[in-house]
């Protein structure tokens, strides 16, 4: 495996570079080009040439320069010291990187993505002479307060389980444990790599019935994704793709959140890193930083990077899967990374497609998808991925390629509106052109904490439905001239927009809403719009109902109720129950 | 370093391109120097390079060279150019020589045009308040040191006017540090360019400016290099001599298209309307030069200005520029032909680092609400104008003329300012409050009832 292949460099175009004599190469293995031994990855063999894509900036980089290669696919490592930290788009840690060359990303640096020094406690939880089988669990390590680092038998390893260590500390470099078969002995470490672009193996795939929890009301509620399920966030700029993706990453009620910052803005990134390890998780009191995982490949760092970053996320998504854990991937953006592959297809003089995107775009996003699912692991327990990937289409027009191919391999579709994000309505998921495909999948999770959740929902979509209809008449004659129940319609709709699906990520109370409290609210406001309806057709008016200081305070409802003091909104439909009432009364009067 | 080779046998020119043949040992992206027969030295830079041919792109353009007489030297390095402190208050072209007629600054330090692209963990996140004296901009998309805002007008709007009052008049509330100004012009003309020198001149800011001007009649490949030169100085100033610097860009626009003329002479496949596919990344390495950097005292602060092509938001270039920047301060034709200066759209303006940099200990508390509340309700009255065209005023409910009026109000009295005219913050918050008090309360869903009571001006208390 070890065998130095070397060569020579006969052509420099950007990213692309074309060797010659490296006979033997293999597709996507990793080559080192040049006198500061940037790295790049074969993507094409033609007779004697090798095509390379170089991850860094070539420039200086000449034809008689030197290509090395160990004939080693790109790979990542794995192993304890992901969480908390945060890597470029080839696993390189920042941290590291700044420590050594300051302020900015220089070229060739080569630095072990893990902590090579640290030491881990380790606890093993099997004993030696033991039959195992790739899966089974040697021991654990605690890497953060919030994830137990599971130490398993690695994909294609079986044997008798000849030694292994005791409870003590060790570095990612020590032996841990060997296994004897037939084949000979392998040396088990904490740490190991694993090729990118190849989908670690599970058993089977299973069908998703949990929903991620996500504390956003208008997910949760109307366009809910499962856990292993995948979904996409299309929006043109300024809809807010990126605030919906933070407020995903912060509160969704998965144990590792792997965090990909694909050729976006670099103080966006600087926010999740500041604001998260400050940020405090309700559900257990510790920072969020103890669950992330972060690759951040900005829009001014190479581009072929960017290209293999989303791959980078996954693959150390899937590693945490193996262990058991239900692992979110956000992916932001998409478009960005399909942008890399145009731009490295046409330094290629590859035939183009639809919008100068290479034929084979469907088919690589297909397959980037298809690495989420809830599966059962080598291990036989559950574990899942779930990817949640944005889409930056140009001109915020849904037609284009990438948000097209994209909506046929996902199953959630949370488009982004341009009007709700300018009147600042966010999130700005549209609830016209969203959909989901996982209601029946998670129906049963939803109906054990109220059997009539279905119904409710089915109810409040069906006003906005009504709503989006009247909006058309009301466009031409204005609200006043509709019949009063078409008024109150529209009178309700408007109290769901803005007392149930704008939600301010910013607010301590609101940022995060627990399904019990969403299902109250759905409450409330039915509340309001079956006695409000009773009290129509006894005369009342719209405006009568509009000006009790009891409707009004609605609004205020979630910023005011704290997840864990719900009975206030019990308290509250009985005070607009009374209110109402007294509109009655009034009436009867008169 | 190998003694310099002079290299003659071109094997063809397109647009900005040579091509030169039987070359060895030259590096991608190294600098070349053009001699024709006259004393005139071109620069260019290699885009290709295989074993034996080089494709160069020479910044002042072709013209005048010819396949034979043409003398190519490869230089050996990237781009680099002077800085120093000194070139504040100079006058540069968009190469980064002197056109005021004094002496090149001398100076070891040089430093390479394309930079290097910054590790995200050693940035920090911006959160300073830049009083900016523009309500629109303040109060509702607020300005941030380190932010890269751009402004995306339309031909005959006054964004040089603002760009310019900006210059003049942005002031941080802690201190009173002033900013450094660089200026770089892509193709703009000679007029507007002195406009701007006039205007920074007369403010007395012109002596800590400099300026880069590739102006209108200048080869358009030199605008490729314009804005990197200008940046490597404004990196150079902020992150060495820990200076806070303001830099406009002036147009974008143009910027673009020369980079889709070269794209286009080099025979690439192209994207949207022509441009390449990789004018994103091309337009980040410019935009994400922008920024604050842990521990270092000084920042960047971008304002670059481009001119969509017949006000169109969706066309590539504001639609990526949109993609990468934090935020836009779009310009609107309609208020623009109401006479309101600035003519700041009031909903598809946005600033993405607002967020940080305002509130309690920044500007005061009940920014955020004020203006979330301040769009909302524009939205509103957007809504019902175009209710009004239909059906006619009269018939509107008297809510929705309510709404009217706060919007005529809102338009001619909070966005609408004079060209000196320098609000403060306060004085921004409390006349949002003061167009917020024509409506009802109840209509005020963005804001707290504490704010109500405490901002809120009941209507027998108005004059």
């Amino acid at each position: 495996m070890d065998n130095m292949l070397t060569g020579k460099v006969i052509s420099v175009n950007g990213p692309i570079v074309k060797a010659l004599g490296l006979q033997g190469i293999r597709m996507f293995d990793i080559a080192e080009v040049g006198p500061d031994r940037l790295i790049g990855e074969v993507i094409r063999l033609i007779g004697d040439v090798t095509i390379i894509q170089v991850y860094e900036d070539t420039t200086g980089l000449m034809p008689g320069d030197w290509v090395i290669s160990s004939c080693r696919p790109l790979s990542v490592l794995l192993g304890p010291g992901l969480i908390a930290n945060i890597y470029d788009g080839i696993q390189r840690p920042l941290v590291g990187i700044s420590k050594m060359c300051g302020h900015y990303i220089k070229k060739g640096v080569k630095l072990s993505p893990l902590d090579v020094d640290k030491k881990w406690e380790f606890k093993p939880l099997i004993k030696a002479g033991a039959e195992v089988k790739e899966g089974d669990l040697i021991g654990e390590i605690p890497e953060s307060p919030l994830v137990m680092h599971k130490v398993l038998i690695p994909p294609g390893v079986s044997g008798r389980l000849a030694t292994v260590a005791g409870p003590g500390e060790y570095t990612i470099e020590d032996e841990l444990y060997t296994v004897e078969n037939g084949a000979g002995t392998h040396w088990g470490k904490l740490a190991g790599y694993w090729p990118v672009r190849k989908p670690r193996p599970s058993r089977r795939n299973k069908k998703p019935f949990i929903p991620l929890i996500t504390g956003q009301r208008v997910i949760d509620t109307f366009f809910p994704i499962a856990r292993g399920g995948t979904a996409t966030i299309p929006g043109g700029f300024g809809t807010g793709k990126t605030m919906t993706q933070h407020a995903l990453a912060k509160w969704c009620n998965a144990d590792i959140i792997v965090y990909i910052g694909c050729g976006e803005r670099g103080n966006e990134m600087t926010d999740v890193l500041t604001d998260f390890p400050k940020l405090i998780d309700e559900r257990n009191g510790r920072p969020l930083i103890e669950r992330t995982v972060m690759i951040a490949n900005t829009s001014n760092m190479p581009v072929p990077a960017r290209e293999v970053s989303i791959y980078t996320g996954v693959t150390i998504a899937e590693y945490y899967r193996d262990m058991g854990y239900s692992v979110a991937v956000m992916a932001d953006s998409t478009s960005r990374w399909a942008e890399a592959l145009r731009e490295l297809a046409s330094r290629l003089g590859d035939m183009p497609a639809e919008e100068g995107f290479p034929p084979y775009l469907a088919t690589r996003l297909a397959e980037f998808y298809e690495r989420a699912g809830l599966v059962e692991t080598l291990s036989g327990a559950d574990g899942d991925i779930s990817i949640i990937g944005a889409v930056s289409p140009p001109g915020g027009d849904f037609s284009e390629p990438v948000t097209q191919h994209t909506s046929r391999f996902v199953r959630c579709f949370w488009a982004l509106d341009k009007i709700l994000a300018d009147a600042r309505h966010y999130p700005s998921i549209s609830w016209t052109d969203s959909y989901t495909e996982y209601l029946q999948d998670i129906e049963g999770w939803w109906k054990d904490l109220d059997d009539q959740w279905l119904s409710l929902r089915g109810q409040v979509m069906g006003i906005l439905l009504e709503d989006n209809r009247l909006q058309q008449v009301v466009k031409l004659v204005g609200s006043d001239a509709m019949p009063p129940p078409q008024q109150f319609t529209l009178f309700v709709a408007e109290m769901i927009k803005n007392a149930f699906l704008q939600q301010n990520s910013f607010d301590p109370v609101d940022k995060y809403c627990s399904p019990e409290k969403q299902l109250k609210l759905l409450k409330a406001i039915l509340d309001l719009y079956t006695k409000g309806g009773e009290l129509l057709q006894g005369g009342t008016t719209v405006k009568e109902m509009a000006a009790l200081d009891v409707v009004s305070e609605m609004v205020r409802l979630k910023s005011e109720t704290p997840n864990n003091e719900l009975e206030r909104i019990d308290d509250y439909r009985t005070r607009l129950a009374q209110g109402l009432d007294s509109l009655k009364e009034r009436k009867g009067e008169v | 370093m190998a003694a310099e080779i002079e290299y003659t046998n071109l094997s063809g020119i397109s647009g900005p391109l040579i091509f030169v043949e039987g070359v060895k040992g030259v590096g991608f992206g190294e600098i070349v120097e053009i001699r024709d027969g006259s004393s005139e030295i071109r620069i260019g830079q290699t885009l290709e390079v295989d074993e034996d041919r080089a494709i160069v792109q020479v910044f002042e353009g072709t013209s005048g060279l010819s396949v034979k007489g043409t003398r190519v030297t490869f230089v050996g390095k990237s781009l680099e150019i002077p800085v120093h402190r000194d070139m504040l208050g100079r006058v540069f072209d968009g190469l980064g020589r002197p056109t005021d007629g004094a002496p090149q600054v001398i100076t070891d330090n040089m430093m390479n045009v394309n930079g290097l692209p910054v590790n995200p963990w050693s940035r920090e996140y911006p959160r300073d308040f830049i009083q900016t004296g523009i309500s629109a901009i303040d109060g509702m998309n607020t300005l941030i040191r380190g932010q890269k805002l751009p402004i995306f007008s339309g031909s005959g709007m006054p964004h040089n006017l603002i760009a310019a009052q900006i210059a003049r008049q942005a002031r941080i509330l802690s201190s009173e540090e002033e900013f450094t100004v660089i200026f770089a012009a892509m193709g703009v003309k000679f007029d507007m360019a002195r406009f701007f020198i006039d205007s920074l001149e007369e403010s007395g800011v012109l002596t800590h400016s400099a300026i880069f001007l590739s102006l209108a009649d200048a080869p358009s490949i030199e605008r490729l290099i314009t804005p990197r030169v200008a940046l490597t100085l404004a990196e150079y100033l902020a992150f060495e001599e820990r200076m806070h610097v303001l830099v406009i860009m002036t147009d974008m626009t143009n910027y673009c298209e020369s980079l889709r003329e070269l794209s286009s002479s080099r025979g690439e496949i192209p994207s949207r309307k022509g441009y390449p596919g990789y004018l994103y990344s091309d337009l980040a390495a410019i935009y994400e030069r922008a920024g604050r950097l842990k521990g270092v005292k000084g920042s960047i602060t971008q304002v670059p200005i481009l001119t969509m092509p017949s006000d169109d938001i969706s066309h590539p270039v504001p639609d990526l520029t949109g993609y990468i920047t934090e935020g836009q301060i779009v310009l609107e034709r309609e208020l623009f032909n109401k006479g309101i200066y600035p003519p700041i759209a009031g909903l598809p303006s946005l600033s993405r680092l607002m967020k940080d940099g305002i509130g309690e200990g920044r500007t005061r508390k009940d920014h955020a609400q004020n203006a979330a509340q301040l769009f909302a309700s524009y939205a509103k009255v957007k809504r019902i104008r175009a209710l009004a065209a239909i059906v006619g005023e009269e018939e509107l409910s008297e809510l929705d003329k309510i709404y009217l009026k706060f919007g005529t109000a809102f338009e001619e009295q909070f966005l609408s300012q004079g060209h000196d005219e320098n609000r403060s913050i306060l004085q921004t918050l409390d006349l949002g409050w003061q167009m917020l008090s024509l409506l009802p309360k109840e209509e005020l869903y963005r804001v707290s009832m504490e704010e109500i009571q405490r901002y809120y001006i009941p209507q027998d208390e108005r004059e």
